[in-house]
């Protein structure tokens, strides 16, 4: 059962083919044999889910299921789940348990996904290759030696090493869609605002947006159906209707404009992934799509920008665990003083206590301007460079990554090495915009993703042009042999 | 824009983060290169650029008055390090 | 030298919504430590603010009261510093785009000229929770009920000249906040509370003297005080030679004197920046005009009609519209008497303030309502009862022994008219008392009180007092 996608056990669930206690069972077992070598998971709620799986295969027996209902899922753990452990990868929340469920948990155990549990994840979502986590990095299915990317590499590891049919992830600067690529699984990063941030542990909170994660684009249009939608609790939640998904993944993509960034593909690119994503946009032009080259001259401005944004507003995001009312508390504070530093000097690793650092220098006085109001303008710069393009082509097409996966520890004592990873996909968290990334081939013997970027809103077109490239390739189906 | 340990110490205390003497030099050189990479930003002319703090151009939305919270003061602080009669407890406050 | 003193106010009003600011959890104070607290109120991970739009409403009120700009456009910003009473490590307020923009106000001074003091701005933020410090074994408890409060935070410009400019403008905002109904006022519970930046200069100097703040006065007579000892505080320390240094203060009640804050010392770097989670304020035509169309009656401008429109003096049509349940009730008693409008400002002013304080009660507790104390004066109008009688029936009425006519008749109060019976009294009197008769026949005048008195008192103060004088000084003659 392992090896089908959503879209096929739904199926075969509506079939009466196997229960949906059946199918978690089968998860739950795969997890258990495989997770010691991935680490993908921090918590597996296997009693729970079976629990929830039961109640998943009543509701069928009522007429009452819908397309993910009894389909088991894995949630980031950066999602709060009411009961259960919610760590954000950190010893800041080793033992917080969460009195709550994010909207995106709370709509998909509507719908009746069931919960395996909680995947690993870079520490509060601040890294690109899974090692900054508390819980020890995840490995990627692909090559145990190499990173899964990050930060939802628990999430990514765990859909193409079939622990899980699918999962949630969270983007903030690539987070979905880098270890989508590395992963070679599909995962889409929405328009900011189209799925509800609350519940989902800040980082930087004008860039994060959680997403789906899965094999396929058609699994991803069923998930994001179901975590779509307005939601009152989040200021920044867009109130528009959430088209249905999977109604528009067969259009055909005669007459597309593909518009091919060419910063995307200068200095930096590898070339064997330069390669890939070649034949992946003439594989494109055979499926009637026209392309087009553009430019989107800030691009280089991105990573700067970034790392002005990011870390300044997760000083600030990250200020409320302070050892008082939750979260780790160091022991026997002398003062207040102490209880402050001391817990969120051992609560907070390297990464995570850098980022706070850069972000507390941005904005501290006499700094703002030059830091923080400059990378805002500069955001309006590369947001406009967009706006431009999308005014030309209907999608914008290039690699995801400018490598294939990377070795474990290869780039962990180099931040800004590290930081490069997301050269391609954090222009996107800058302007708001949709991303999505698909595998397309393999450089070296692991995945290459292509990423395609929308127009706000145009999750749908996204989809849309991934599937049908899916449903003439088979990238999306190859698993790695030792998880086949 | 470079970093010194002093600066580094400085920082670390407005962000209320305890780091060791040792680690001060690392974070030193790690800072003066994420700035050195934020500077790139400087060579643009943003002159007359509007700052853009929010991706979507929407207006707050307002909720209405109305109290909907019930009490859930046992639920949060089942989760709280040190607690007493309903209240958190931390060293002594000086003010 | 001679000295002149400066100070700015900053006014914290707490908005007086149902629910929080950013969030659904009950405004109301007193409850039982940290149960009105709420996820978002705690700051938990994940949690975010959805603005009330009560609190932006009040806000716009009092910009519209103060003649200000109301802001089209306003933004939230994060004012961040580590505290245990702020959950967030931030507190949501506004910073370069405040809610109110630049107004006014007129105060009246002690010598009865008035001055315009400035308000610079106005702005939403949250309050913080509150810290206690009784002994939890050398450590403090922390409520954070008070968390995410809304409040509005006032802030004058360096316009005031003395302590007593200082209550007077503190005085004449709480009155504003409170006609306005945006904040209870009340200060005992911290709903309206006030930071006082105080500086002193060389009398003709332009430059501003280095200043002080005082932190959380919460009272008029406190904000008077701290303010005096650190005039005089900051004026002996220059002339011993030192130096104010800029910093956060504390006035102890008890010592009536105000020391540095040590949680304070240390420069704050607030790093502000815009709230990411919020988005912009943006009000449009219908919501302030809809905000205007929701004031009530000013102060002023119901003082100015009160002169107007029943003719009382300055002092009694200040007095009477010192709050609007006042000044409602006194237009109900005119209203209800159909006139007499002094004969009602007297009353409203006197006796029944009087009670309302000396039982401590608000006018809506009141025992005696507009009309009742309209039937009362109506009596008075139809001589029924004198004024000095009628003190009496408004004292039995207080106690609820009824209305005026009921304690009337039932206490035999009626007034004597009948020149008869008056006339008999007088005969009684003089009968009573030749030797001051002789006497004031021999020229002696002042006795002609006497006879009064001794008239009033053997009828039992019942006889009418006018008729008690004509007819007197026709019998005295003889």
């Amino acid at each position: 059962m392992h090896e089908k996608t959503i879209a096929q056990l739904s199926a075969g669930l509506a079939a009466g083919e196997f229960s949906s206690e059946e199918l978690t069972r089968a998860f739950l077992e795969r997890i258990a044999r495989f997770n010691p070598r991935l680490n993908a998971f921090i918590t597996v709620t296997a009693e729970t889910a079976l629990v929830r799986a039961r109640a998943a295969d009543q509701r069928r027996q009522r007429g009452e299921a819908g397309p993910l209902t009894g389909v088991p899922i894995a949630h980031k753990d950066i999602f709060c789940t009411e009961g259960v452990r919610t760590s954000c990868g950190s010893r800041m929340l080793d033992r917080f348990t969460a009195p709550y469920d994010a909207t995106v948990v709370e709509k998909l155990n509507a719908a009746g996904a069931v919960m395996l549990g909680k995947t690993n994840m870079d520490e509060f979502a601040m890294g690109s290759s899974n090692e900054t986590s508390f819980y020890g990095p995840v490995r990627n299915p692909w090559d145990l030696e190499a990173v899964p990317g990050g930060s939802s590499g628990g999430s990514a590891a765990a859909v193409v090493g079939r622990l899980a049919p699918g999962a949630t992830g969270t983007d903030t600067g690539g987070s979905i869609r880098q270890p989508a690529a590395l992963c070679g699984i599909t995962g889409l990063k929405p328009t900011y605002g189209r799925v509800s941030r609350w519940g989902m542990i800040a980082y930087a909170s004008s860039l994060d947006q959680g997403g789906p994660m899965a094999r396929s684009a058609e699994d991803c249009a069923l998930l994001l159906g179901a975590m779509a939608g307005f939601d009152p609790r989040d200021s920044t939640s867009a109130d528009r209707p959430v088209p249905d998904y999977a109604a528009l993944l067969d259009r055909p993509l005669d007459g597309l404009k593909i518009g091919l960034p060419k910063e995307y593909f200068g200095e930096g690119l590898d070339g064997a992934v330069a390669q890939v994503v070649e034949e992946a946009i003439t594989e494109y032009r055979k499926l009637g799509a026209e392309t087009v080259e553009i430019s989107l001259p800030n691009s280089r401005l991105a990573i700067p920008a970034y790392y002005v944004i990011a870390p300044a507003e997760c000083s600030s995001n990250l200020a409320r665990f302070d050892g008082v009312r939750y979260g780790h508390r160091c022991e026997n504070p002398k003062d207040l003083l102490d209880l402050y530093t001391r817990s969120r000097g051992e609560g907070f690793g390297a990464e995570v206590t850098r980022r706070i650092l850069v972000g507390t220098f941005a904005l501290s006085a006499g700094y703002y301007d030059a830091y923080y109001l400059k990378a805002q303008q500069i955001r309006r710069l590369i947001s406009d460079d967009f706006q431009r393009a999308f005014q030309q082509v209907d999608v914008i097409a290039g690699p995801t990554s400018p490598t294939v996966a990377f070795k474990l520890g290869e780039k962990v004592d180099d931040p800004i090495t590290m930081y490069l990873s997301d050269i391609y996909t954090i222009a996107v968290n800058l302007a708001g915009l949709p991303g999505l990334s698909l595998p397309v081939g393999f450089a070296t013997g692991l995945p290459v993703g292509l990423q395609l970027i929308g127009d706000y809103f145009a999750e749908d077109r996204l989809l849309n042009v991934a599937h049908r490239y899916q449903q003439a390739t088979d990238w999306h189906l190859r698993a790695p042999a030792a998880f086949a | 824009m470079s970093l010194g340990p002093a600066e580094v110490a400085k920082i670390a205390h407005l962000a209320r983060l305890a780091i060791r003497d040792e680690d001060v030099p690392a974070h030193a050189r790690n800072l003066s290169a994420i700035l050195e990479l934020v500077a790139q930003m400087n060579a643009t002319n943003t002159a007359g650029v509007a700052p853009m703090a929010h991706p979507l151009d929407m207006a707050q939305r307002l909720r209405p008055d109305a109290v909907a919270e019930p009490d859930q003061r046992a639920c949060f602080q089942a989760i709280a390090p040190q607690i007493e009669a309903g209240l958190y407890l931390v060293p002594k406050v000086i003010e | 030298m001679e000295w002149e003193t400066v100070i700015g106010l900053e006014i914290h009003a707490q908005l007086a919504t149902k629910s929080k600011i950013f969030s659904g959890a009950s405004t109301a104070y007193g409850a039982a430590p940290n149960t009105q607290a709420c996820a978002i109120d705690l700051g938990l991970p994940g949690v975010l603010p959805v603005l009330n739009r009560e609190a932006v409403r009040m806000a716009a009120m009092l910009g519209l009261a103060i003649g200000a700009e109301v802001a089209r456009r306003s933004v939230f910003a994060r004012k961040n510093y580590f505290y245990p009473d702020l959950p967030k490590g931030y507190q949501i307020s506004q910073y370069e785009l405040p809610v109110v923009q630049k107004g006014q106000m007129a105060i009246d001074l002690d010598d009865g000229s008035s001055k315009v003091i400035g308000i610079t701005r106005a702005h939403l933020e949250e309050d913080a929770g509150k810290s206690l410090h009784e002994d939890f074994h050398g450590r403090s408890g922390i409520d954070l009920n008070r968390a995410g409060t809304p409040l509005l935070e006032i802030v004058s410009e360096p316009d005031m000249r003395s302590a007593r400019e200082a209550v007077a403008y503190m005085k004449k905002l709480h009155q504003l906040v409170v006609y306005l109904g945006i904040c209870d006022g009340n200060m005992q519970e911290g709903s309206f509370r006030c930071d006082a930046n105080v500086s002193v200069r060389p009398k003709g100097d332009s430059k501003f003297g280095t200043r002080a703040e005082i932190k959380n006065l919460n009272s008029f007579r406190f904000v008077e005080r701290a303010i005096e000892f650190e005039i005089e505080r900051q004026i002996d320390l220059i002339e011993s030679g030192g130096k104010v240094v800029q910093e956060t203060r504390l006035y102890d009640p008890d010592k009536g004197e105000t020391r540095s804050m040590r949680s304070k010392e240390e420069a704050n770097d607030y790093r502000y920046f815009p709230d990411p989670d919020l988005l912009p304020l943006v009000l449009d035509d219908a919501f302030i005009d809809a905000a205007r169309a929701a004031l009530p009656e000013l102060p002023d401008a119901k003082k100015q009609r009160f002169m107007e429109q029943y003719g009382l003096s300055a002092y009694d049509a200040s007095v009477l519209t010192t709050s609007r349940e006042l000044a409602g009730h006194y237009e109900a008693t005119v209203a209800a008497l159909g006139g007499e409008p002094k004969l009602c400002a007297n009353w409203v002013m006197g006796d029944f303030s009087a009670f309302l304080n000396k039982d401590n009660r608000d006018i809506a507790d009141s025992p005696v309502d507009a009309a009742q104390l309209a039937g009362l004066l109506r009596r008075i109008q139809d001589r029924t009862i004198s004024g000095k009688i009628a003190k009496e029936v408004f004292e039995a009425m207080w106690a609820g022994e009824g209305d005026a006519d009921a304690v009337i008749k039932q206490r035999g109060l009626r007034q004597i008219t009948d020149t008869s019976a008056i006339e008999k009294v007088i005969d009684d009197v003089i009968a009573a008392n030749p030797d001051q008769l002789a006497q004031y026949r021999a020229g002696k005048d002042k006795l002609f009180g006497f006879f009064v008195g001794q008239v009033m008192k053997l009828s039992k103060g019942k006889a009418n007092p006018q008729q008690v004088n004509d007819l007197l000084v026709e019998k005295l003659k003889g």
